[in-house]
């Protein structure tokens, strides 16, 4: 791709420059989830989005490796032209995202619990980290015990430890075909019904469900198909997949409330008083809905069932947006911060206030 | 300075029930190795505790007279990782070994790490679910030992890791604290410290609780046999499947030394004149699998296997993977000792890989077997040797450390599932440079700043690299120049 370029180089003087002058950076890729994390106040920002294009692909081996800067779309185009996917379906907001910035922020789409997440998928990286030493860990190989597992930890800590110069992903094929069936039921039955089809092996890979509809997403042949819907008495939906793909990205009606939107993580059958409607994702695991009430109301509910809450988009950015920390699970990440960033460079306070 | 055994016993009697604590001379011999018997070191005491309180005790009073620790699950790791340090207490959690509970609505099990990892299996078959990792000693490993290992198996391609099959564990910190890792719900909040924990050879923290994740029983399971004469043409059959968008529950290679050894064993009805053989499983609906099982046939077909057989019955199909699950056991039946190397590779390099293994096996003039997890890339070659033959043990560790080197050489790592313990440690230096190696141990003073729990293992120390470093690079010249460094 023309625009292919290797800043690994630069960016490593970048670095070096701001622990020189003793300032902090902002790091961004495309900047679609600019939202998404605390309020980060006055930071340079370091864009990473020009260091970006596909280094190798190798579809037989199941493996993709990228610059971080390398927008999604260009790497689901490759992996599409060969019958395979990112297998955590990685949300577009705004139509944007970077594969540096997928990981780092750690979000999956509705595929999540039949795909695995970035986590689960992310096999290696090269890293540059706060005191400018570029460093690789893990591989691009499945199966890799040696040495802690320093890649997976990239996953989801919001570029707080470092700046992922590379990614190495596995991907997996595409199912052939995809189709979606409606459920008509209450909300309760209808979860107990997705239940129900995943316990018998159907081959689930999204689930949906908002008031009185819900819909379920399939990996089979029409013949197959037609047998779920007759042993489950659904009904085939009118929806394309563009359906799903909205979903993701939040280009859903539901998503686009200009309140206080909060993302709940659960046990799938997990019951909650609340009175707000909820869509539901992941079979149960993944809720939404908005609230204006206090966060450590919502908090208590959800940490009673074992589950956490992220205050996902509006409301006060200042506070605690994800779920605050057990101390001396605290103290350890802030110890794990000293490790990699040890002049404090990267998004200061963006994933908690304390680091 | 040396700890006195007796005295300790006394600490550990004031706080244990009396048979939790082992410490007469003759008791501790059991407790000298793991799997990897080649190295062996009697602890200065074994505490097998009943509960996890028990063990936040002992942990406590080892933090604070500052004793090593080095804990064990069931003693079948390949590596040393549960070596005992000479000057320390071998912790065994083989004792906490109750299943909680199995969560049938939500496909959860609870358990303890001395819970056997197909015992896991086994109380959640009433429910359909089972659990996936199936590394070949599941009869007798336990989940403690897999996670501290990252445990993988024959059904990693598909089903994934021990990493990708744990939700939470419960830690117990070196003083003494129980965390809460992860969560019940697919994500957590914060860093991702489940990622570290897992295989972390129980070097960061003891778990003492693990939530793992169960799946439907699949309705059918199939699997393909195929002989090839040409162990790289099964290398080039295996990237056609996957090419072709198949996604195998299994896939699995053996060459002629392993083959024959494996069918002398347990009588698999494995084509002995093969240069190598292929096990391809699918799994899913009844129609799905019938559909699967024939493209599988015919990509091996197109791809040069000589024959290709399909298992009759549920039977067959058992004794088919018999061979395969038995190939470690059956290939020591032909030499006194062997050693088994866990390297992992690109796929495309097989080929390449397996004719250097061969004239390596030549120049040290021991057989080596070669096993291979084709479908993740992940090799077990099993050199051949004897210990009581001067010198035989030495010649075969060099062997086993050229192996390894050479996979890191063509972009693979030095242990796929088995862990670096104590046996790889010298290859680390190969794999790591000085920067990452710092991390690791950077990494670990976060978890444990004194540096007791198993002391000496996974990370070498950068003055062993250097000393590693020198005994290497022969004459100023590397191994294996021809290939290109990754």
């Amino acid at each position: 791709m023309s625009g292919d370029q290797d800043q690994s180089s630069q960016l490593q003087a970048n670095i070096k420059d701001a622990i020189a002058e003793g300032s902090s950076l902002r790091l961004m890729g495309s900047g679609s989830k600019d939202f998404y994390g605390r309020d980060l106040g006055q930071h340079r920002i370091l864009d990473l989005s020009g260091n970006r294009g596909i280094v190798s692909y190798e579809p037989t081996e199941l493996v993709i490796t990228a610059r971080g800067g390398t927008p999604l779309d260009e790497i689901e185009a490759a992996l599409e032209a060969n019958g395979q996917m990112l297998p955590f379906e990685p949300p577009h907001f705004d139509g944007k995202g970077t594969i540096g910035g997928a990981i780092a922020a750690g979000l999956s789409g509705p595929r999540r619990p039949w795909g695995g997440s970035p986590r689960d998928l992310l096999l290696g990286i090269k890293l540059l980290d706060g005191q400018g030493r570029i460093m690789n860990f893990g591989g691009q190989v499945m199966k890799n015990v040696a040495g802690y597992d320093i890649s997976r930890l990239m996953a989801g800590a919001m570029g707080t430890l470092g700046i992922l110069l590379e990614v190495s992903i596995k991907v997996l094929p595409k199912p052939a075909e995809e189709h979606t069936l409606i459920i008509d039921r209450d909300p309760l039955s209808a979860t107990r019904l997705i239940g129900k089809m995943i316990a018998e092996s159907q081959p689930v890979t999204a689930s949906y469900s908002l008031a009185d509809k819900q819909a379920i997403r399939l990996a089979c042949n029409h013949q197959r198909l037609a047998a779920i819907r007759q042993k489950y008495g659904l009904q085939e939906s009118t929806e394309s997949a563009g359906f799903w793909q909205q979903l993701r990205d939040h280009k859903h009606d539901f998503f686009q409330q200009p309140k206080t939107l909060w993302r709940l993580s659960l046990k799938p059958t997990t019951p909650l008083e609340l009175t707000e409607s909820c869509l539901q994702e992941w079979s149960g695991g993944l809720r939404w809905f908005y609230s204006e009430r206090p966060a450590t109301e919502i908090r208590t509910l959800v940490e009673r069932q074992g589950g956490h809450a992220v205050q996902f988009r509006n409301g006060d950015r200042n506070g605690d947006i994800f779920h605050p920390l057990h101390p001396r699970i605290l103290g350890i990440q802030q110890g794990l911060k000293a490790v990699f960033d040890p002049h404090g460079l990267f998004n200061p306070g963006r994933h908690y206030s304390d680091y | 300075m040396g700890i006195d055994r007796q005295s300790l016993a006394a600490e550990f009697l004031n706080m244990l029930p009396p048979d939790c604590v082992i410490f007469r001379e003759e008791e501790l011999i059991p407790f000298e190795c793991d799997g990897l018997s080649a190295y062996r070191k009697v602890p200065l005491i074994v505490l097998l505790p009943y509960t996890t309180e028990q063990v936040e005790r002992v942990l406590k009073h080892c933090h604070e007279k500052q004793i090593p620790v080095v804990a064990r699950g069931a003693g079948t790791g390949l590596s040393g990782g549960a070596l005992p340090h000479e000057q320390g207490v071998l912790l065994s959690l083989a004792r906490l070994n109750k299943i909680i509970e199995i969560n049938q609505d939500n496909r959860l099990a609870c358990v303890q790490p001395g819970v056997r990892n197909l015992a896991v299996s086994e109380a959640a078959k009433p429910y359909g679910l089972y659990y996936a990792p199936d590394p070949s000693s599941q009869i007798a490993c336990s989940i403690g030992g897999n996670v501290a290992e990252n445990a993988g198996g024959v059904h990693c391609l598909k089903y994934g890791l021990t990493l990708h099959n744990v939700l939470q564990v419960t830690l117990i910190t070196i003083d003494g604290e129980r965390l809460t890792i992860g969560s019940n719900g697919l994500d957590a909040p914060g860093l991702d410290l489940l990622t570290l924990i897992t295989g972390s050879e129980g070097m960061l923290g003891l778990v003492v609780e693990v939530v793992v994740k169960l799946l439907p029983i699949p309705e059918r399971q199939q699997v393909a046999l195929a002989a090839f004469d040409d162990v790289e043409i099964a290398g080039k059959a295996v990237a056609e499947i996957i090419a072709k968008g198949i996604l195998p529950a299994g896939l699995e290679m053996m060459d002629n030394l392993s083959l024959r050894a494996a069918e002398d064993f347990v009588h698999a009805g494995y084509p002995t004149d093969a240069a190598a053989i292929l096990l391809c499983e699918v799994d899913g609906s009844e129609d799905e699998v019938s559909e699967e099982i024939m493209r599988v046939r015919q990509i091996l077909l197109d791809s040069g296997a000589r024959e290709v057989r399909t298992a009759e019955d549920e039977t067959e199909r058992m004794r088919f993977w018999a061979g395969r699950k038995n190939a470690f056991p059956a290939v020591g039946r032909l030499a006194p000792d062997y050693y088994c190397m866990d390297g992992t590779i690109p796929r495309n390099q097989l080929g390449k890989v397996l004719t250097m293994i061969g004239e390596m096996s030549e120049k040290y003039g021991l057989p080596c077997a070669n096993v291979f997890h084709a479908g993740d890339g992940n090799l077990h070659p099993l050199i051949l040797y004897d210990a009581n033959n001067e010198g035989e043990l030495e010649k075969a560790e060099e062997f086993g450390g050229e192996i390894l080197e050479l996979c890191v050489a063509v972009g693979g790592t030095i242990t796929g599932e088995h862990g670096v313990g104590i046996e790889k440690i010298n290859q680390m230096c190969a794999q790591f440079p000085d920067p990452e190696l710092e991390t690791f141990h950077a990494v670990k003073a976060v978890f444990d700043p004194q540096n007791l729990l198993n002391p000496g293992k996974a990370i070498p120390t950068l003055a062993r690299c250097a000393e590693f470093g020198a005994m290497h690079v022969h004459a100023g010249k590397l191994r294996f120049p021809e290939l290109e460094r990754f």
